[in-house]
């Protein structure tokens, strides 16, 4: 016994001894993400190009799920033990300055100007008191995925998706299956604000329908209006008055499209990984549909990445080095071509290549019209797009008033972030 | 060398072997567990986010609970799981333990098959469960409901049918171990009893209502005591069971310990999720004491 921790101290001693021995040569920093085999691979890689490029500095790359990423994140920061360059949801960003997590990105990597020249708008979003405090490296979209085999049987043109909201009804009509008993065996659009409907509903919907769901600076909710209230209406009408889908079907959304059980399903990017590896199922890929007028937005969100407190003097200048690396437009196309995820950089991304991509491209081109959500807490906010939606189905609640009660709590929700 | 060990009586030496092998679970217990009941405490006085030091906030996430109408739901939804909940699971476990005594054929087997389900994890029979649930096509409840040419029930989704149909699974999954227990308590009352009784003629039903429920009591305040704690605790059925885990429809099936979870690892709000823990806290022993007097009251 007594050898046994003799040894395992000898051990400890000899590993703390060696590690700052080996460590005075190279440069160490820390790359967090969160576990997703994409992400990983696409650092993998790129932290290879970068070590070749720059023998001095090397990389240790670190996931966790998802589930416990933030948590970490807050424990080891402040504690200083924890990552020198992290990657985060552009939404939590806020929270993370506040909390001192974040240090501003050097000027002389980041120049300012030129970042808000070459980026999608959100760059904007990451200047707090004029300094850069993070980087988007990739940028996701939703798109239209529709199953050209039910377009078919259904006498609709399998490489059509429709153009407009009406023709998307139309089509939803068309495409819908009903057992004998009336139940539904396959839904012409599939529904759930557990799944991106939340987004198309937010971003999409209620500008088309001519509202706007915050204000400009995101602190105010203003879709609790008639844009809002006929936005809602639009969504319900298709299982109140179309019957053309049901919350629940198939469990969730994806499951029902890729089941071959759904004609239209509204998701993102990174759902095309999934799709192709889905056996049998022929399907295409569209640009959102516009309103009457034609109006289309898209609904965008970020990954950034940030540079935490944690690394002084050469290890800043390495993570800032490396974090320049990352977000060049080789990388980003990397990322797009490993994760799924488009690029951040307008040039990157609307590449002629990439809009003309018969899978890539509609996410791109949606970019163009696209609008992020400031979201101060995603999943609280999702769960009252989906408390509105049954609040309507299930207690029969009008729309005007569930949109009422929505809008309430959502600003209850932003009102104690930026409060606080 | 030894002297002071020699004159310790023999009772001191045993008592300090008996602690020196309880020091092990005190330490883990007063480490692992008390500590951080008690800094839940204070925790709960403080409006912690995990990312920023913590303000003292006194008794804030307290009324900021006795004005949340979610709170109250969510209370209210934990004690049906209870008040459905135990007397259900207890009644079928009597029911299936009493026939079970009787059978000889196969005992050992059908016994198991009854115990197998405790034996299995919850996440996965949730989503099983989850899966019989869904409407048609693929769900089997539905599917039957269609084809004897009954109109679909919403079951999951709705405010109503949604708790009734996540306790199903959860009632369940405890019978194995409710049924068991009542095995043993069964065999423990003596066979002269029920001798005595049947020579002096009582019925069936004299017998079971005279003999075997009054003797079982202890096995009762036993299950009651750990089913109840575990009904206040439901979450795994809950969590698996409703889309994202939400307790939905509308938090007509979000249990306390979910709302806790929410609060805490999505919102980060942890003072006014350690407030809840709190509430629950008292409930779970305020519960457990009045189940203790009834035991010891016997």
């Amino acid at each position: 016994m007594k050898r046994y921790v003799a040894a395992l101290l000898g051990s400890a001693v000899m590993m703390g001894m060696a590690v700052p021995a080996m460590a005075q040569d190279p440069i160490e920093i820390e790359y967090w993400q969160y576990f997703f085999q994409g992400r990983v691979d696409a650092i993998d890689a790129l932290i290879e190009q970068f070590e070749a490029e720059n023998p001095g500095i090397v990389v240790n790359h670190t996931h966790f799920p998802y589930a416990d990423y933030r948590t970490r994140i807050a424990a080891a920061v402040p504690a200083g033990e924890g990552p020198d360059v992290i990657q985060m949801f552009y939404g939590w960003v806020p929270d993370y300055i506040d909390a001192g997590l974040l240090q501003p990105l050097p000027a002389e990597y980041f120049p300012l100007q030129e970042l808000e020249d070459e980026y999608f708008d959100i760059v904007q979003a990451m200047v707090y008191d004029g300094q850069l405090y993070a980087v988007p490296t990739a940028v996701r979209s939703l798109a239209l995925f529709w199953n050209k085999r039910m377009f078919e049987e259904a006498g609709l043109d399998p490489e059509t998706p429709p153009a407009t909201l009406d023709e998307m009804v139309d089509f939803a009509v068309a495409l819908t299956e009903r057992d004998g008993g009336g139940n539904l065996t396959a839904v012409g659009l599939t529904m759930a604000m557990t799944g991106q409907d939340h987004h198309w509903w937010r971003e999409v919907l209620v500008r088309q329908f001519g509202g706007q769901p915050y204000s400009d600076d995101g602190r105010t909710v203003t879709y609790n209006d008639e844009a809002g209230a006929a936005a809602l209406q639009y969504y319900i009408d298709m299982i109140q008055e179309h019957g053309v889908s049901d919350i629940g079907f198939m469990d969730e959304p994806q499951a029902a499209f890729r089941a071959g059980r759904g004609g239209m399903h509204i998701d993102g990017s990174f759902r095309l990984g999934a799709l192709r590896d889905t056996r049998g199922l022929d399907w295409g890929v569209g640009e959102l549909p516009a309103n009457a007028d034609g109006d289309r937005y898209n609904f965008s969100s970020y990954w950034v990445n940030g540079i935490t407190t944690t690394p002084q003097g050469e290890e800043f200048d390495a993570a800032a080095r490396f974090l320049q690396f990352i977000t060049t437009p080789d990388a980003m196309q990397l990322w797009l071509e490993t994760v799924g995820e488009l690029p951040a950089r307008e040039a990157a991304a609307l590449t002629d290549e990439n809009t003309a991509h018969p899978e890539y491209g509609p996410f791109v081109r949606g970019l163009e019209y696209a609008n992020a959500t400031q979201f101060v807490n995603e999943s609280a906010q999702r769960q009252l797009m989906v408390d509105m939606v049954d609040r309507v189905l299930l207690q029969g609640m009008s729309v005007e008033e569930s949109l009422a009660v929505a809008a309430e709590q959502e600003q209850a929700l932003l009102d104690e972030f930026y409060g606080g | 060398m030894f002297a002071w060990r020699d004159r310790l009586t023999v009772g001191q030496k045993l008592a300090i072997w008996a602690w020196g092998f309880l020091a092990v679970p005190v330490v883990f217990y007063c480490v692992i567990r008390f500590y951080p009941t008690f800094e839940s405490f204070a925790i709960s006085l403080t409006d912690w986010d995990v990312l920023s030091d913590p303000n003292f906030i006194w008794f804030e996430n307290y009324v900021r609970l006795w004005n949340d109408p979610v709170f109250w739901q969510v209370l209210g939804n934990t004690f049906m799981y209870l008040l459905l909940g135990t007397p259900i699971s207890l009644l079928i476990a009597f029911v299936v333990a009493y026939y079970l005594d009787q059978v000889r054929f196969m005992h050992g087997f059908m016994r198991a098959l009854y115990f197998l389900p405790f034996l299995t994890t919850a996440v996965a029979m949730a989503w099983v469960w989850r899966w019989f649930y869904q409407p048609v096509p693929i769900g089997t409840f539905n599917n039957i409901l269609a084809t004897l040419g009954f109109a679909q029930q919403p079951f999951l989704r709705s405010t109503t049918q949604a708790l009734p149909a996540i306790l199903a699974p959860a009632i369940w999954a405890g019978l194995g171990f409710q049924i068991v227990i009542f095995l043993a308590g069964l065999r423990a009352i003596p066979s002269s009893y029920y001798e005595a009784a049947r020579i002096d003629g009582a019925g069936k039903w004299q017998i079971l209502t005279e003999i075997t429920i009054p003797l079982l009591r202890p096995t009762v305040v036993f299950l009651v005591v750990i089913s109840s704690i575990g009904f206040l605790r439901i979450f795994d059925q809950v969590f698996n069971m409703t889309p994202q885990g939400d307790g939905g429809p509308l938090n007509s099936t979000k249990p306390i310990v979910l709302y806790i979870y929410e609060t805490g690892f999505d919102a980060f709000n942890m003072g006014y999720a350690t407030a809840q823990t709190v509430i629950l806290f008292l409930i779970l022993l305020i519960i457990t004491l009045i189940q203790l007097r009834l035991l010891r009251g016997r």
